[in-house]
């Protein structure tokens, strides 16, 4: 569940959780989240709280609501957001990472509809996290129009909501140390998940996903530092023009006899055949199908051409 | 039951990403009876992978064994459509029965559930069922069309207004599917019917790749890739986990490389003549 903390000056004064779909916050007494202070007016926003989503509403307050600074009528909350109310603060805190695997969090669920049909909900489906998110659905957002099927159909699915049986539980203690590392691996400062896994035409169905075992055979260039690629033609009429590899695939070559394709990628530039009976020629080395790592200075043939591949400083 | 695989090309790669431990996914494809099956499972343990396996199996074969008798381009006397609508509908409704039978008589399988989407090509037509938001997606030239629209919170949140695409990005509630087969006695798929033209090409995936990849980087990758599609395939499923690759990956890609109008020659008409009526 999340959550809403409030604080002055810096000094933290209450945690408010999400229960309810609907928090109002305001100077009167009769909001959930009271301030009791004149820059705030009687009722001052709201937030609607769907399942693990939160929606910020300024309810045509005096003075306004900012969120992270900027002022807001109606914002979609993300973790850390700060929203503030004259000198008060409210930081919007989710609990998506105190849960136990990560990479169970986010399981296709279905949200169904209440029990009834036969061999309806499984007592098992009720476990703690499913309850904590069945809660009833919205029927409307601020003076947002809800149009008649929409009612209808969150209506229905207000019930139970079922996860996939025991796995998240069961699965989430066993996978945990398996699926967290590559998790964290991966994203994490533009480190290579695992390369050689799909580079080539031949696909690995159902690999594991074991991006620390991978070998990562040939370190493209560094394009941590800011470097991007470049091509110089050097031979042809095009000969000096330069094509900057700014997009995630670039092809080059004449359609119908040979073209290439260079991938930009978090570990480098690829390049590989795509059509034509002969393949590229990188540094005088034919390449077979397989994706071929650039280096900086490679000099690529294809379709007749002679090119070079280079990392432009950034700046 | 003519062969389609000279007109159709298809392509596929399925992946577990970089986070799962199994593949949930499942795909199936045969250009010679236009059929693509596409499903993502859910479900405990390994239940998934065989609630996804079941779905893609029955739907293979089913359809495989209906086409040899029945004309998918044939009008259905009753409702006016295309016979593969009600293929589609029949055959969908069995693997339901199949996959909510199994996860009601064995305690290991409780719960367990699919997606899907099955794209079924006749007569220069695509007929596309699916439950849940596995997706089909259609380039023609420059443009790429999303011909089905999600069962999930979030489609409806969107279509209400109550969110925008782009906010939908970053919601928490992604994986909230609002139907799916095999968890009820009956599930209600969506079908539709499109034309198809030569040069088009269709794309089936799992949220795994259009959760990680944006549309255009789909369409940059299917315009730049369209002499290859084995690469194309392989080259989304990449860019998905690139990306992170949080969910297991799928893809089938199917390019219409000639007009393919059915059979309505002297022989079929003869064949029907002494068969049953045809139209």
């Amino acid at each position: 569940m999340a959550k809403l903390i409030l604080s002055l000056d810096g000094m933290v004064l209450r945690e408010y959780p999400l229960s309810k779909e609907r928090t109002t916050i305001g100077r009167k007494s009769h909001n959930d989240i009271v301030i009791d202070n004149l820059a705030v007016s009687g009722e001052h926003a709201m937030i609607m709280t769907i399942l693990n989503d939160s929606f910020l509403e300024d309810l045509g307050s005096t003075n306004g609501t900012l969120v992270n600074g900027q002022p807001v009528k109606k914002h979609f909350l993300q973790n850390n957001d700060v929203v503030e109310l004259g000198k008060y603060k409210l930081k919007y805190v989710t609990e998506a990472v105190a849960q136990p695997a990560g990479a169970d969090f986010e399981k296709t669920m279905v949200l169904r509809a209440p029990p009834g049909g036969g061999a309806a909900a499984r007592p098992e489906a009720a476990q703690a996290k499913a309850m904590e998110t069945s809660q009833p659905m919205p029927k409307n957002f601020g003076d947002t129009v809800v149009n008649p099927e929409m009612m209808q159909s969150q209506t229905k699915s207000g019930g139970t909501l079922r996860e996939a049986a025991r796995q998240a539980m069961a699965a989430g203690a066993a996978e945990a140390p398996a699926a967290a590392a590559p998790a964290a691996a991966a994203p994490a400062a533009g480190a290579p998940p695992a390369t050689g896994v799909v580079e080539a035409p031949a696909p690995a169905p159902a690999a594991a996903p074991a991006p620390a075992a991978a070998t990562v055979t040939q370190p493209g260039p560094a394009v941590a530092g800011g470097a991007l690629g470049t091509i110089q033609i050097l031979s042809g009429p095009s000969a000096g023009k330069e094509l900057p590899l700014s997009k995630p695939l670039t092809t080059l070559g004449k359609p119908g006899v040979q073209v290439a394709v260079i991938a930009k990628r978090p570990q480098g530039y690829f390049i590989t055949h795509v059509e034509g009976t002969s393949f590229p020629v990188v540094n005088g080395k034919q390449l077979d199908a397989q994706a071929h790592a650039l280096g900086d200075h490679d000099v690529i043939e294809l379709a007749g051409v002679k090119m070079e591949f280079f990392l432009k400083p950034a700046g | 039951m003519s062969d389609l695989g000279r007109a159709l090309e298809m392509a596929s790669a399925t992946h577990t990403g970089m986070v799962r431990a199994h593949n949930e996914d499942s795909i199936g494809s045969d250009p010679s009876i236009g059929l693509a099956v596409l499903a993502d499972g859910m479900g405990g343990y390994n239940a998934g992978e065989v609630a996804s396996g079941i779905a893609v199996a029955l739907i293979s074969k089913e359809t495989r064994e209906t086409l040899a008798h029945v004309h998918p381009y044939e009008l259905d006397r009753g409702t006016g459509k295309p016979m593969a609508v009600r293929i589609l509908g029949n055959i969908i409704a069995r693997a339901n029965s199949s996959i909510f039978q199994a996860a009601n008589s064995q305690p290991q399988y409780a719960g367990m559930g699919t997606t899907l989407v099955v794209a079924l090509l006749a007569d220069n037509h695509i007929n596309i069922a699916h439950v849940g938001d596995s997706r089909l997606y259609r380039l023609r030239g420059d443009e790429l069309a999303q011909l089905t629209r999600d069962h999930s919170l979030l489609q409806e949140q969107i279509d209400s207004g109550m969110i925008t695409k782009e906010m939908a990005r970053r919601s928490q509630n992604k994986n909230l599917v609002t139907r799916a087969v095999g968890i009820e006695p009956e599930v209600e798929a969506d079908i539709n019917t499109f034309e198809a033209r030569e040069g088009d090409t269709y794309l089936l995936c799992s949220d795994g790749l259009c959760d990680m990849v944006e549309d255009e980087d789909i369409l940059l990758t299917l315009t730049s890739l369209s002499a290859n599609l084995p690469l194309a395939a392989n080259q989304l499923v990449q860019m998905a986990n690139d990306n992170g690759g949080r969910d297991n990956i799928s893809v089938i890609l199917i390019r219409v490389r000639k007009p393919f109008p059915a059979a309505r020659g002297l022989l079929s008409r003869l064949k029907t003549w002494f068969g049953k009526n045809g139209d």
